[in-house]
Parts: structure tokens; C-alpha cells; sequence
């Protein structure tokens, strides 16, 4: 009589890359790298207060780093397409691993920015394109001339189209709520928690987003506002 | 107080379920959501109708048999309360509860609320023991373990096994369950030998299962009878990461599910 029907057979190997674990701590790990990017982003574009000629030499000073700046961008490539890789498969894995859904479902303790994470990264994804298109390519440049090294005369123009400007807003908002959730959850995903460092964790992961919305969305209201021009 | 159940009637895996709404009117308020249940199935026998098939064993809410959604929740509305422990006080008079059974694809469909969970046995076989020495029985003290690390361990140790966590999380996510697993036995110094192997192979065991990925939103936690922080999870990681670096070479082998 064969027991094969009964023993526990062997499947092959899970390898990092392979379990929903490995693939979130890489979803950490450049989650956290693209977070350091947005950052740094916000305090180079911050300097748009400071008149063109200063925002004009720093857009200079980055063009000027040469090699190092295409390594850096070949890098974020990278983690983008890491970040996104990652995203889909367990996507299709979650949806796998519920084939049949619940008539009633509450959520009872999950933040709203949470669960949404599954449209808030693409929806920023779009927006990353078009804003590359849109300030770095000049490809697209709706109503007015792109000027190549004018990075202040361009962001003034680019945003003086109103439906620009509230698209801005919009994706900027919506990288806010995904990093809100995403700031905390990276420390969860590598293993760092503590009972007592974690809801701090999770309150300062909502103002340090709360701040990057404001820092981002200050410059298209500004210019809206007249106050830069 | 009368009270109407709609349930869902399944009579196996490939039949074709669908709800049915039962009225009970004789619900007495400090009755449990099961012995409502079991007073639902003496008039349904009595009738000659199939009796509402669920899983119960202690119905002192410690051994983890009982569970099914309850309006959407599980295990009901009452924070750290299994189904069986669930009073029908909560309720008001004139209600109607909706009871479905968990959903997953790990847990496969049984009968009406029942689903089978050797998913999670499977979990526990990969990595969950430790090695003792046999012989005499070691003097209780020669392993000195600390205050904080014994609670730690002893929380997550309260897991029951019950599938909440799964049927909670939006994703099908047993990691609620697995990190309670891991925490429990690898943070004790007992537990320390098998510490990476047991990471690595209840990973990789709950990945076979298909269970779905975490996305560290909690709704596992909430929906727990028994309390299990989200900090279990991240231990999970923890060793998990440690030990994908360490043992790179030396992946075990996970069962396939179906066996
Ligand atoms: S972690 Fe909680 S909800 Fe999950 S199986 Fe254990 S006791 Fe049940
Ligand atoms: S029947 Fe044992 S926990 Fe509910």
C-alpha cells in the first residue's frame, strides 16, 4: 500500500527573494532609500525662496557632478523597479491566497493610509514620470517654453498652469499618505520594534510626512499665490 | 431576546454555499455565541434540517478550536474574546449577526463555518520545538532567563492557534500566527539552538502554505483573542534576516501543502 498520499512530501526551497518576507525587506530597504531622495529633493527645492540665482546654481551643481549623477540616477532606477517588482508579485499573491472574499469585512484598527498603499504607489509612480517629463526632459511643458538650465523660470512657468499645479498637489498628498504608513512600516519590515518606541515611531512617521506634503506643496501654492514669480 | 443569524451553509468544498437566515428567538443574553448556535441546531435536528456545522473543543476561549466571522470581525466585536467566549449581551435585542467561516486559501473549506487549519500545523512542525537533553532533569535554575524576556516569550506563547489573525488580515497573512511561533521559542535561551533554522523553516513553511504578505497594517492584532503584539512579527523579521544571511547555504525544505 503506498503512504505517499499521507506523508508529507517536500516541495523545493523558499529563497529570500522567494518568500513574502524577503521581498518586504527589500521593499523596506528602498522604501527607505527613496524616502532619503524625497527628502533631500524638498530641502534642494526649498531654496526657490532664496531667488533664481540660488536655485539656478544648485540645478547647476547637479548637472556639474557628471558621472556621479547618472550613478545616483541609475540607482534610483533601480530601487524603483525593485520597490515596483516587489509590489506586484505579492499583490498577485494576496489575491492568490483569498480566492474567496467575505460578504462583510471591518476594518477595525488599520490606518486608512494602509490600506491604500496598493494605489498610492502607482498613482506616485505616474506622477514621478510625468514630473521627470515634465521638469527634468522638458518633453512636456504645457503653455509655456522649457528653458534648459532655467530650473527657476521653468518651475514659476510650469506651475502657473493651475491644472498643473493641482495635479502636483494631488500626487505630492498621496506620497504623503503612502509614506505615513510606509516610514513606520519599513523598521517593522527589517525586524526593528519596540514596544514603547514603536507608536512614537508611528506618530513621527505621519509628521515627518505631514511636513514633506507641506515643504513639497508650498511651492506650486506660492507661485499660484504670486508670492514667487 | 430574538435575535436572526444569517449563516453560511455549505454542505462541503465543491458544493455551492450561499446564506440562510435563521430567526432564534428564545436567545438568552449571558448565553455564548456557540450555545446560541447550539440551540439553533436542536430545532434544526428536530426539524429534520442539517444541524450548522462549527468547531468548538474547551469553550473556555484556551484552546483555539472555535472561531468564525461574526458581522465581520473575528471572533465578533469583543476585543480579546474568542467566539466561544462571546456573550450574546453584547447584542441587542432584534439583531442580525452574519457568521461566515474564515477565508483563506490555506485553510481549506470544510463544512458550513468549519475550515481545516493544518496549514498552521504544518508551521509549527518546521521549527517549532526545542532540543532537550534526555536524562536526569536539570536543576531548575541553571538557565537563568530574565523578567523581560521571559513576558515576552510567555505573550506570545498565549497564541491558541485559532486563525483569526489570517482571517482578519485583508491579505490572508498568517504572519500574526508565525511570529508568535517564533518569538515564543527563539527569544528563551532554550530556544536558542534552533533560532536560525527555526526562522528560516517556518518562513519558508508559511510561504508553501500561501498565505499572503504582510503589510504591517494590524488589523491581525486587533482581531486576536489573545493580545499577540505586532511586535512578533518583527522579531520574525528579525531572525529571518539574520538567518537568510547566516544559513544562505542551508534553505530547508518546506512540505507541500496538500500533504
Ligand atoms: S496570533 Fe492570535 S489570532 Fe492568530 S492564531 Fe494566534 S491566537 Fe489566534
Ligand atoms: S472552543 Fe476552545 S477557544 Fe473557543
Amino acid at each position: 500500500m503506498s503512504n505517499a498520499g499521507v506523508l508529507p512530501q517536500p516541495a523545493s526551497p523558499v529563497t529570500f527573494w522567494q518568500s513574502t518576507n524577503g521581498k518586504k525587506i527589500v521593499m523596506a530597504v528602498t522604501g527607505c532609500i527613496m524616502f532619503l531622495f524625497v527628502t533631500g529633493h524638498m530641502l534642494g527645492n526649498l531654496q526657490i525662496y532664496d531667488g533664481p540665482a540660488r536655485l539656478n546654481a544648485y540645478g547647476h551643481l547637479l548637472h556639474s557632478l557628471g558621472e556621479i549623477l547618472w550613478i545616483i540616477r541609475g540607482v534610483m532606477a533601480l530601487t524603483i523597479i525593485l520597490h515596483f517588482t516587489a509590489t506586484i508579485q505579492l499583490a498577485l499573491a494576496t489575491n492568490r491566497a483569498r480566492p474567496v472574499g467575505y460578504s462583510r469585512k471591518e476594518s477595525i484598527n488599520s490606518s486608512y493610509a494602509s490600506r491604500t498603499m496598493y494605489w498610492s504607489g502607482p498613482i506616485v509612480l505616474a506622477f514621478v514620470i510625468f514630473h521627470l517629463l515634465h521638469f527634468t526632459v522638458g518633453a512636456i511643458h504645457p503653455h509655456a517654453q522649457f528653458v534648459e538650465g532655467d530650473v527657476y523660470g521653468n518651475v514659476v512657468a510650469g506651475f502657473q498652469v493651475w491644472y498643473v499645479s493641482v495635479w502636483y498637489i494631488i500626487a505630492v498628498s498621496l506620497l504623503g499618505l503612502h509614506l505615513s504608513h510606509g516610514i513606520s512600516s519599513m523598521f517593522q519590515s527589517v525586524g526593528l520594534a519596540h514596544p514603547r518606541i514603536s507608536p512614537l515611531l508611528k506618530f513621527a512617521a505621519n509628521a515627518i510626512a505631514a511636513v514633506i506634503v507641506l515643504g513639497y506643496i508650498s511651492i506650486p501654492i506660492s507661485v499660484l499665490l504670486g508670492i514667487v514669480k | 431576546m430574538k435575535l436572526t443569524l444569517k449563516i453560511w451553509r455549505q454542505k462541503n468544498v465543491d458544493a455551492k454555499g450561499a446564506f440562510v437566515r435563521y430567526p432564534v428567538d428564545d436567545v438568552d443574553p449571558e448565553m455564548s455565541m456557540l450555545e446560541c448556535l447550539d440551540v439553533l441546531n436542536e430545532t434544526l435536528i428536530l426539524k429534520g434540517e442539517e444541524p450548522v456545522a462549527f468547531e468548538h473543543d474547551c469553550r473556555e476561549g484556551i484552546c483555539g478550536s472555535c472561531g468564525f466571522m461574526i458581522n465581520g470581525e473575528a471572533h465578533g466585536p469583543e476585543k480579546a474574546t474568542t467566539t466561544c467566549q462571546l456573550t450574546m449581551r453584547h447584542f441587542k435585542d432584534g439583531d442580525e449577526l452574519t457568521l461566515e467561516p474564515w477565508r483563506a486559501k490555506a485553510f481549506v473549506f470544510v463544512k458550513d463555518l468549519v475550515v481545516n487549519r493544518r496549514a498552521f500545523d504544518h508551521i509549527i512542525e518546521a521549527g517549532g520545538y526545542v532540543s532537550v537533553s534526555t536524562g536526569q532533569a536539570p536543576d531548575g535554575n541553571t538557565i537563568l532567563v530574565g523578567k523581560e524576556v521571559a513576558d515576552t516569550s510567555m505573550d506570545a506563547a498565549a497564541c491558541i492557534g485559532c486563525g483569526a489573525c489570517v482571517a482578519a488580515c485583508p491579505n490572508a497573512s498568517a504572519a500574526l500566527f508565525t511570529g508568535a511561533k517564533i518569538t515564543h521559542l527563539g527569544t528563551l535561551p532554550q530556544g536558542e539552538p534552533e533560532r536560525e533554522r527555526r526562522a528560516l523553516g517556518m518562513v519558508a513553511q508559511m510561504n508553501a502554505e500561501e498565505f499572503g504578505s504582510c503589510t504591517n497594517i494590524g488589523e491581525c492584532s486587533a482581531a486576536c483573542p489573545k493580545e499577540i503584539p505586532l511586535e512578533v512579527i518583527a522579531n520574525m523579521n528579525r531572525d529571518y534576516v539574520c538567518a537568510s544571511f547566516r544559513r544562505r547555504d542551508d534553505l530547508p525544505t518546506p512540505v507541500t501543502p496538500g500533504s
